[in-house]
């Protein structure tokens, strides 16, 4: 996947969990939950999206290396 | 011959806009079908019927706005009645009391201007006041007919009779807005501000709230929860919120009077727990959908519920049955909010259950002071309803279940 596939499915996964969030404005350090207001059920349902678009299995403990876009990009990048 | 009539799915709910009728004339429709998608002000509801028959006209044309109570198709059809008395199934006749397990209450609401055939024909003159503002309207000379409630569902209650009367101390006079969510210079925010505000004022005037708290140790629930989680795929593994739920659903079964409505100066135990799950909404705002049996769901199948329920809450697609069937709220801050709330009951609801951020905090075990991950849960309890010996005993309980996760 390039990276520009990835950010797009980031955008799509994020859409899903705040469909009303503006995903142009979110700036690439900035942590997903603060900026989208997303609560610990939101976060779950964003993994649950990436995992099944992506088939990486993201473990727990990776958690908060997905908590800002770069971190999600550089992440799935692996 | 049937009607199915505008659904109030909730207390804070005024009207609603018919968005599409999933039906036509001539169609057949069994119990818990979707029928119409209604736009309210917690956004777009799949609209069930609780009677089965045949569509047999659609008296409303999508767009319309219209007051809870309002006739929107009529149905015919053998064992319509029957059906309707079934166990579970909220009154198909808004002006039947609701004392049914599982039912939401009667859904009557008087619209302040609304002196139209149908919507007098909605208001059975016992749902149209409680037992007291009538008997306190008789006394003064009052006819209750010509009064507009604030009460449950828009009955009048005592208080309204009394605000009249001026008997009332203070001078303010609760007014419920006219039309909150057919103003059409509202933004959907707003209206659901004012939504809430008419609700919550409502509750925080009729219930005396009583509030009580439990500091509950989560290192072991925490524990198996990783434990549990490790190997499993992202979508089959718990959070804590599910541990949590399950805990409150089981303590409610237990304390069935908190698992109730007050409904009339009647506390009426409910005997399925139906879970409300506040979810707060970003446009501002909350809903609170239940989670349906939420006690007898193992715990797989109540994360996987309400991970969707939250979904659904963010997307569209909760169901009526889904909001107005809470038989008791559950508040969670989840673990960046504050360590603590004291909330307001949702009416007819009896208690509210609040729970803290979950963070590491001192606590003392045997002799020494251990940071470990706890959460205040907090217990609101409405005082005509029951006291706080009976909100200690579920809060003993929750925290006794979070204690042995695994029997969850």
């Amino acid at each position: 996947m390039s990276q520009q596939d990835t950010r797009a499915m980031l955008a799509e996964a994020l859409a899903s969990v705040a469909p009303e969030a503006d995903f142009d404005t979110l700036r690439e350090d900035e942590d997903l939950r603060d900026a989208l207001e997303l609560d610990s059920m939101d976060f779950f349902n964003f993994i649950v999206a990436v995992h099944k678009a992506t088939g990486i299995d993201i473990p727990e403990r990776d958690y908060p290396k997905l908590t800002t876009l770069a971190g999600a990009l550089a992440y799935l990048a692996r | 011959m049937n009607e199915f009539r505008m659904p109030s799915l909730g207390a804070d709910m005024e009207a609603g806009t018919l968005v599409e009728w999933k039906v036509a004339v001539g169609d057949r429709v069994q119990r818990g079908e979707v029928v119409a998608l209604v736009e309210t002000d917690k956004g777009i509801i799949d609209v069930e019927i609780f009677t089965e028959g045949v569509i047999e006209s659609l008296c409303v044309q999508p767009g319309e706005t219209l007051p809870v109570g309002t006739v929107l198709a009529q149905l015919s059809g053998a064992g319509a009645e029957a059906e309707a008395e079934a166990e579970g199934t909220p009154p198909p006749e808004p002006a039947r009391p609701a004392k049914r397990d599982g039912a939401a209450p009667a859904v009557v609401h008087q619209h302040p201007d609304a002196d139209t055939p149908t919507a007098t024909d909605a208001l059975g003159a016992d749902t149209h006041a409680t037992v007291g503002a009538r008997r306190r309207a008789t006394e003064l000379g009052i006819d209750v007919m010509q009064l507009t409630g604030t009460g449950l569902d828009g009955r009048v209650t005592l208080a309204d009779v009394e605000v009249l009367a001026g008997f009332a101390n203070g001078d303010t006079v609760v007014q419920l807005p006219a039309e909150p969510a057919t103003d059409t210079r509202d933004t959907p925010a707003a209206a659901m501000r004012r939504a809430i505000a008419a609700a919550m004022t409502r509750a925080n005037r009729d219930i005396p709230h009583y509030a009580l708290f439990r500091d509950v140790d989560l290192s072991r629930a925490l524990d198996w929860l990783t434990a549990h989680n490790e190997g499993l795929p992202p979508d089959q593994r718990l959070l804590p919120a599910a541990l949590l739920a399950k805990a409150c659903a089981l303590g409610l079964r237990r304390v069935p009077t908190l698992n109730a409505y007050w409904i009339e100066g009647d506390l009426q135990p409910v005997e399925s727990v139906h879970l409300g799950w506040a979810i707060s909404l970003r446009g501002g705002g909350l809903v609170a959908p239940a989670l349906h049996d939420a006690d007898r769901l193992p715990l797989p199948e109540l994360m996987h519920r309400l991970a969707d329920l939250v979904g659904r809450a963010r997307r569209g697609g909760l169901r009526s049955s889904e909001l107005s069937e809470a038989t008791c709220t559950v508040t969670s801050l989840g673990d960046r909010g504050a360590d603590g709330v004291v909330g307001v009951i949702y009416p007819p609801q009896v208690a509210l259950i609040g729970i803290g951020r979950i963070a590491p905090r001192p606590r003392v075990v045997g002799d020494a002071v251990v940071p470990r991950p706890q959460a205040t849960v907090s217990l609101m309890g409405d005082h005509r309803a029951s006291d706080g010996q009976t909100g200690g005993r579920l809060l003993d309980i929750i925290d006794d279940l979070l204690q042995e996760p695994e029997r969850l």
